[in-house]
């Protein structure tokens, strides 16, 4: 059941110049939906249309099969957190999580009944008397949860929420707002510009480059079968490696005028309506050449020890590719290193367009173990 | 870093130097204050201590009269201000609307206009209303202040603007928003505004001179001036007495307030 | 049917603008109401007196104020060929010399004096900035004794050293000089409280690092205090700027603009001619004159100042 809907939404602050252009979705009832891009993409504003904070320029926003366009934030039903928590300095911690109950004029009974059920399940019971500045980073981010808890508005919005918290306590919080929302059946906006968080915590990606969308869909989709170049190096850590590609009568293909890969009819044909073209590996599919007969041999530039893998920085032509290798590996810099590239590993994208022609073909199947 | 011994006198001293020379016109009224007339004529040093010179102050002129007068215009002018400046550095911050910038121009603009400058039309304005000698027409002309609503605006500026959304989503209005949310969080600024303008109205000189006839509502200042020409210069130490009294609640304001008076003062010129 | 969703498209489509434009004349009318009353204010205290200030400097006026006849440029005509007049913005000018550089200077050494870290530092920092806190009234009456012929502080003190006594209030060449020490000291306690603001604003990190590279006492203030400090400064120069165009009530206790005139500066000069003579046409003219003297000097102190002034 669709819960919310965009049709056809553009914001501009000035005629002819549009933050947000053409914006077309649906997200689920029940859903965790995270919109992710880099700053300025519009991520943020698209967030603050849905929580009506900014105004629609055009096209139609529906809640619940109705349309909100016009409505005022209050009139909504939604809860909303903010990356620096909006919590008032001057209200306890109580009064804070209260807040919105008192605007709304909810009786004195329920109030403290909710506070009570919400308290206990963010663990901020023994903190309700505390005013912010005497909290902790990741208790404030605790309490701006519970503010929205306590409101059971079936709609939370978030922006950014752990961008303030260090990596470890950051880690820990993913889990806990995944916990909830699955807990209280919540729909979820998430909007970040952090693509691990975007994969690790949504049902659903859509990821957005100067307003405009760039692909919808499950984190595992974003990542096997990036719709565009965009995409590609956005989504993954560290990023997809990138090359220009020619075609070649004999072997087929090369990148960067370095990689030669064969390429079968079937390829040759599907490559042959464009002009130019751009390859696309990611890191962990540039293998040592264990298992496999080495199929090329690239100049070592870098060698980081991660302790769990190691990461390669290869030189390719001129540019630097990154490579990924599970476990501990004692590679000097300078040398060359035996590789094992698979052709069936490489994207392949249109580079006028920028959009997607062949996918990895190996990614798509086999790699995602179904327990 | 630790200061060398040298240079720790040479700054002692000047500053026991620059102390006492920017004292020593306060000092020396508040010892007057205490002397007989007698001395102070002769320009001798005091030989004795009295609170005559104040209990005459008090008797001969009606000194708590004016007294009360000042207080009540301070707070008043003090209390509009803050109101004033609130509500305008409120509209300034939290609402968007169409002609805003405009009248912040204004607003700025009226920095420009020296009050001096205006106050012969405003004396009419005064009279025509039947404001002489009547505390509206000490008070009403200074409510609106450009300085104070542009030291709020500063301070209101640093509430982030997710708070009022965060009430916005909650449901609550302006007006709610202004009184339970930005007032409290702004209270040091307030505070320091609110201490300028009462300073500053304590020691309004001009406009109660040219607004009050008669002792019914004129402040200290003014009474001071009275006591110093009716005195003809003779009696000096009654003259400081009332002097003295007339800087005791400024100073006392000052000593405490300083500090934050001096944050504020320097954010809301600076910004 | 996609007519008819479009129809319907478009009928929600003037909806939305309707409601849109209803909520932004609401915001409108929010936003006038929290600013009216300043607005009412000014209007009435501020923007009506100036323009009736324009208008009366064409008029002559009677005791009560009424304009009565129209005399057009006549009122600047005469106040220019008047000496005394001439006198007043000679004196006021030379008044600004005399206490506009002075209260800085001697305001910032105060200020860098009292920035140091050292014990007892607070009570210096009270001192310094108690003239804030002292009346124009307080400050003149304590004024007025120091420069009394005979019993007066200063008069004792050149007698001790054996000079002849000053006729400080009563010369003409003294009184503009006695007035302007009595201002640059009421002066020092506000100015001190915001160039110390302004110093302790400076980042220590500057410091530390000029105190690694070797660098002096002298050096750091003239390389990184001065510099740094210069939005502090330039603030401060505009205020004492203003203020003295607008000193009235050390004149009226001191001197009432004697002797000889010598210290009948614009305000009082404009305050004797509307209050005492009931000249309001030709007060108002100098009225104008003074708002025009400001207003020039800010408008010059802003253009310098945002070439000259280093910003943060």
């Amino acid at each position: 059941m669709s819960y919310i809907e965009l049709k056809d939404i553009t914001k501009s602050y000035h005629a002819g110049n549009n933050i947000l252009e053409e914006i077309d979705l649906t997200i689920e009832k029940g859903e965790f939906f995270v919109l992710v891009g880099p700053s300025g993409s519009g991520k943020s504003t698209l967030l603050r249309m849905i929580a009506g904070l900014e105004e629609v320029t055009g096209g139609i926003l529906k809640m619940d099969e109705k349309i909100v366009n016009h409505l005022q934030p209050k009139d909504r039903n939604l809860s909303m957190v903010f990356q620096n928590y909006a919590l008032y300095p001057h209200l306890s911690v109580e009064q804070n999580i209260l807040f919105g109950l008192k605007a709304k004029k909810i009786s004195k009974t329920e109030q403290q009944k909710r506070l009570k059920e919400t308290a206990e399940m963010m663990g901020l019971s023994d903190l309700l008397g505390r005013k912010p500045r005497q909290l902790s980073g990741g208790q404030r981010q605790r309490v701006a949860l519970a503010r929205s808890v306590v409101s059971e508005a079936p709609l939370c919005l978030m922006d950014e929420p752990l961008s303030n918290l260090d990596a470890k306590l950051r880690a820990q919080m993913r889990v806990e707002i995944r916990r909830l929302q699955k807990q209280l059946g919540l729909t979820l906006i998430y909007v970040t510009h952090d693509q691990v968080e975007a994969m690790t915590m949504g049902d659903r990606i859509m990821v957005l480059n100067d307003g405009k969308i760039q692909q919808v869909g499950k984190p595992i989709t974003l990542y096997n079968e990036p719709a565009n170049l965009f995409v590609a190096s956005f989504i993954g850590s560290p990023k997809m490696n990138i090359g220009r590609a020619e075609i070649k009568e004999a072997p087929g293909l090369l990148v960067n005028n370095t990689l030669a890969f064969s390429a079968d009819a079937r390829l040759q044909e599907a490559l042959e309506v464009h002009k130019d073209i751009v390859v696309g590996i990611r890191p962990e599919h540039i293998q040592p050449a264990t298992h496999y007969e080495a199929t090329h041999s690239l100049e070592v530039v870098n060698v980081e020890q991660l302790g769990n893998e190691t990461s390669l920085a290869l030189d390719v032509g001129g540019e630097l590719w990154t490579a990924k290798w599970p476990g501990q590996w004692e590679i000097e810099t300078g040398h060359l290193l035996e590789v094992y590239i698979s052709q069936e590993h490489l994207s392949f994208f249109d580079a006028q367009t920028e959009k997607l022609i062949r996918p990895a073909s190996f990614s798509g199947h086999g790699e995602v173990q179904a327990i | 870093m630790r200061i060398p011994i040298g240079r720790k006198v040479i700054t002692y001293l000047l500053l026991i130097l620059a102390a006492f020379l920017i004292f020593t016109p306060t000092l020396m009224a508040v010892v007057m204050s205490f002397m007989t007339n007698q001395d102070i004529m002769t320009g001798s040093l005091p030989s004795a201590f009295s609170l005559d010179n104040y209990r005459r102050a008090f008797e001969q002129f009606p000194l708590l009269h004016y007294l009360i007068n000042s207080f009540l215009i301070s707070i008043i002018i003090m209390i509009g201000q803050l109101v004033l400046a609130s509500l305008a550095a409120y509209a300034f911050v939290f609402l968007e609307f169409k002609g805003r910038d405009f009248l912040f121009y204004l607003f700025i603009a009226t920095m420009m206009v020296p009050f001096e400058a205006s106050i012969i039309p405003n004396f009419h304005t005064i009279r025509d209303l039947g404001w002489i000698d009547q505390y509206t027409g000490l008070t009403v002309p200074f409510f609106a202040m450009a300085f104070g609503t542009f030291l709020l605006r500063q301070n209101f500026k640093q509430i982030p603007k997710e708070l009022r959304e965060a009430s916005q989503i909650a449901g609550m209005g302006d007006v709610k928003f202004y009184l339970t949310v930005v007032l409290p969080v702004a209270k040091t600024s307030l505070i320091t505004l609110g201490v300028y303008g009462f300073l500053t109205s304590w020691n309004m000189y001009l406009w109660p001179l040219l607004a009050t006839t008669n002792d019914n509502v004129r402040t200290v200042q003014i009474g001071l001036r009275q006591l110093q020409s009716q005195e003809q210069m003779n009696d000096w130490g009654v003259i400081m007495a009332g002097a003295v009294i007339v800087i005791i609640p400024t100073l006392i304001l000052l000593f405490l307030g300083q500090k934050k008076l001096q944050r504020g003062l320097t954010e809301g010129a600076l910004k | 049917m996609t007519n008819v969703t479009a129809a319907i498209a478009q009928e929600e489509q003037i909806l939305f603008e309707q409601t849109k434009r209803k909520q932004r004349y609401r915001q409108f009318i929010k936003g006038v109401l929290f600013l009216l009353p300043s607005i009412v204010l000014f209007s009435v205290f501020l923007f009506y007196p100036l323009l009736r200030t324009i208008y009366l400097s064409f008029f002559l006026t009677d005791a009560s104020g009424a304009t009565t006849v129209f005399v057009g440029w006549d009122n600047f005509v005469t106040l220019f060929q008047s000496t005394i007049f001439q006198q007043s913005v000679k004196s006021t000018f030379l008044f600004v010399l005399y206490t506009v550089p002075l209260t800085i200077i001697v305001s910032l050494f105060l200020a860098v004096i009292a920035n140091e870290k050292l014990k007892g530092i607070g009570f210096f920092r009270t001192i310094f900035s108690s003239t804030m806190g002292i009346s124009v009234a307080a400050a003149s009456v304590f004024w007025l004794y120091l420069f009394h012929p005979t019993i007066g502080f200063l008069n004792i003190i050149m007698e001790v050293f054996g000079l002849e006594k000053i006729g400080w209030l009563t010369d003409p060449s003294w009184a503009l000089i006695a007035v302007s020490a009595t201002t640059i000291w009421m002066n020092i306690g506000f100015t001190f409280l915001i160039l110390l603001g302004g110093l302790q604003s400076i980042d220590k990190y500057l410091y530390e690092s000029a105190d690694v590279d070797g660098a002096g006492y002298f050096y750091k203030l003239r390389r990184i205090t001065i510099p740094m400090l210069s939005p502090t400064l330039f603030f401060v120069v505009t205020v004492t700027i203003i203020n003295a165009f607008q000193t009235f009530g050390q004149v009226d206790i001191l001197t009432q603009g004697g002797p000889q005139n010598a210290t009948n500066l614009i305000v009082y000069s404009i305050y004797r001619e509307a209050f005492t003579n009931y000249q309001f046409g030709s007060a108002s003219a100098q009225a104008i004159i003074l708002f025009i003297i400001i207003l020039f000097m800010t408008i010059i102190q802003f253009k310098l100042g945002e070439r000259k002034v280093h910003y943060q």
